[in-house]
């Protein structure tokens, strides 16, 4: 029966289930991760962003969930320009810790 | 659970609820909802514990849907609600008790917005005065209605004819209490129990013989968050809730859930057929629904009120099963007949037929 509407897939995340470890590597090499309140900047300056999924704030936040192949893909497009490291306001080096994030979760270019 | 810590919390959030002589204000939906639930309240509280109730039928809205809705300002609700307390004055009552979750938040907000800036009040004062030439007053206390039965649950359970246990084993019913979140989510003092473990209901399912359900998402909202019913489109958010919370009480095997909150237990209840149709799954025993049922109509049942007056028949998921359990006498050729036997009508089955 066709309601107009229907269930969303559930978000639960089962913090029990997941590895940590890759992430509590990356934020040895990268303190930074941590500092990220994710505002956005990075995202809405984003030349890529425009025309693909590219996004350094949700890809943070997936990796902070243990959502590891979401937070890939939202880094894919990346062109490593750096135009988001100019407009952080925690003054986090984003070209940096994109590349990071690649080469712990064994995806580097 | 660690009972001992639960108990520990729950001492420090146990509210002073006056005994007596209260000022009544009924919900604007749950009488279509569950329509013996305020009339089972007042005829418990007035002619079986002997208490005064008032209430007037000059009382409106609390403006609560409209204001949560985004379609009335704060003043607007603010100056209705004056009006409500103001009625309250005049027939000389102090203890204000509203039967509906989303009045009780929005008075304790209003009251706590009225102490933090009180030339807020006085413009409300006003509005009063010109508006409708009422004295403006607020309560000496306020309470929702399940603080009452809570409060009168050991009185309740002395008269109890029958119990939250299953008849045949002797078994405690495993109970789901669900907490409309406006209770004390958003001042946790104001709530019996505060807001992570409120008592209210857990006191009442203990006093009367049942056994407490804690599950994980047993403090997730039932999902009817007025945006996200009132527009066709946002109902998917609403169902995904209850669904969320139903896979999680699943595994304890709930023989019935117990509500104090207008919409909670009109969605638990109306979600469990959508359900079954999108997913074709039920929750309950045998390919049933698991009964939700409001505060009033258990008291009501553990009373020995016919199961038909307490207009359980407009339940979605059907009751018979666990008034079985119960050992509840009852006449299934009653269950669609109204007052003086006039014909009720009966619902079609569900498509699915598994509820």
């Amino acid at each position: 029966m066709d309601f107009g509407y229907s269930l969303s897939p559930s978000s639960r995340i089962d913090l029990d289930l997941f590895d940590r470890n890759r992430f509590n590597t990356l934020a040895e090499i990268e303190p930074d991760v941590l500092k990220c309140m994710a505002c956005g900047s990075c995202t809405a300056t984003c030349t890529a962003g425009k025309y693909a999924k590219n996004s350094l704030r949700s890809a943070i936040l997936y990796l902070q969930n243990g959502q590891d192949k979401q937070a890939l893909e939202y880094l894919k497009p990346c062109m490593l320009c750096g135009k988001c490291f100019m407009v952080c306001p925690r003054g986090i080096n984003t070209r940096h810790l994109i590349l990071s994030i690649l080469k712990i979760y064994n995806n580097a270019k | 659970m660690i009972y001992e810590g639960k108990q520990k919390i729950w001492s420090e959030y146990q509210k002073e609820i006056p005994e007596d002589h209260y000022f009544y204000v009924r919900s604007c939906i749950r009488q279509s909802f569950f329509p013996a639930s305020e009339k089972v309240f007042l005829d418990i509280t007035r002619n079986r514990l002997h208490k005064d109730f008032f209430e007037t039928e000059h009382h409106t809205t609390c403006g609560g849907i409209a204001y949560h809705s985004d379609a009335i300002p704060q003043e607007t609700s603010m100056t209705i609600i004056a009006r409500q307390f103001a009625l309250m004055h005049k027939y000389g009552y102090e203890n204000y008790v509203c039967s509906c979750i989303t009045s009780f938040g929005l008075y304790t907000e209003t009251l706590e917005t009225w102490r933090e800036f009180p030339e807020l009040e006085e413009k409300i004062k006003e509005n009063l005065w010109e508006s409708c030439k009422l004295e403006f007053a607020k309560p000496k206390y306020l309470a929702h209605a399940s603080d009452l039965i809570y409060k009168y649950r050991n009185l309740i359970a002395s008269q109890a004819k029958f119990k939250l246990i299953e008849k045949k084993s002797g078994r405690p019913l495993r109970v789901v209490e669900h907490i409309g979140c406006h209770y004390a989510k958003m001042f946790p003092s104001r709530g019996v129990g505060g807001a992570e473990y409120p008592y209210v209901l857990a006191g009442m399912i203990e006093a009367w013989g049942g056994e407490v359900i804690d599950y994980p998402e047993r403090r997730h909202c039932c999902g009817f968050g007025f945006r996200q019913y009132l527009i066709k489109s946002n109902r998917g958010y609403s169902l995904s809730n209850t669904h969320k919370k139903f896979e999680s009480m699943e595994p304890f095997k709930p023989d019935m859930i117990i509500t104090n909150c207008p919409g909670c237990p009109y969605f638990l209840d109306r979600w469990q057929y959508v359900i079954s149709e999108m997913e074709g799954k039920t929750y309950g025993e045998n390919g049933h629904g698991i009964p939700v049922f409001t505060y009033e109509e258990v008291a009501g049942l553990v009373m020995g009120y016919d199961p038909w007056d307490l207009g359980l028949q407009v339940h979605q998921v059907g009751v018979e099963p666990l008034l079985d359990k119960m050992g509840i006498p009852y006449d299934p050729e009653k269950k669609y007949k109204g007052i003086n036997n006039k014909d009720l009508g009966r619902p079609e089955l569900p498509t699915c037929a598994c509820l």
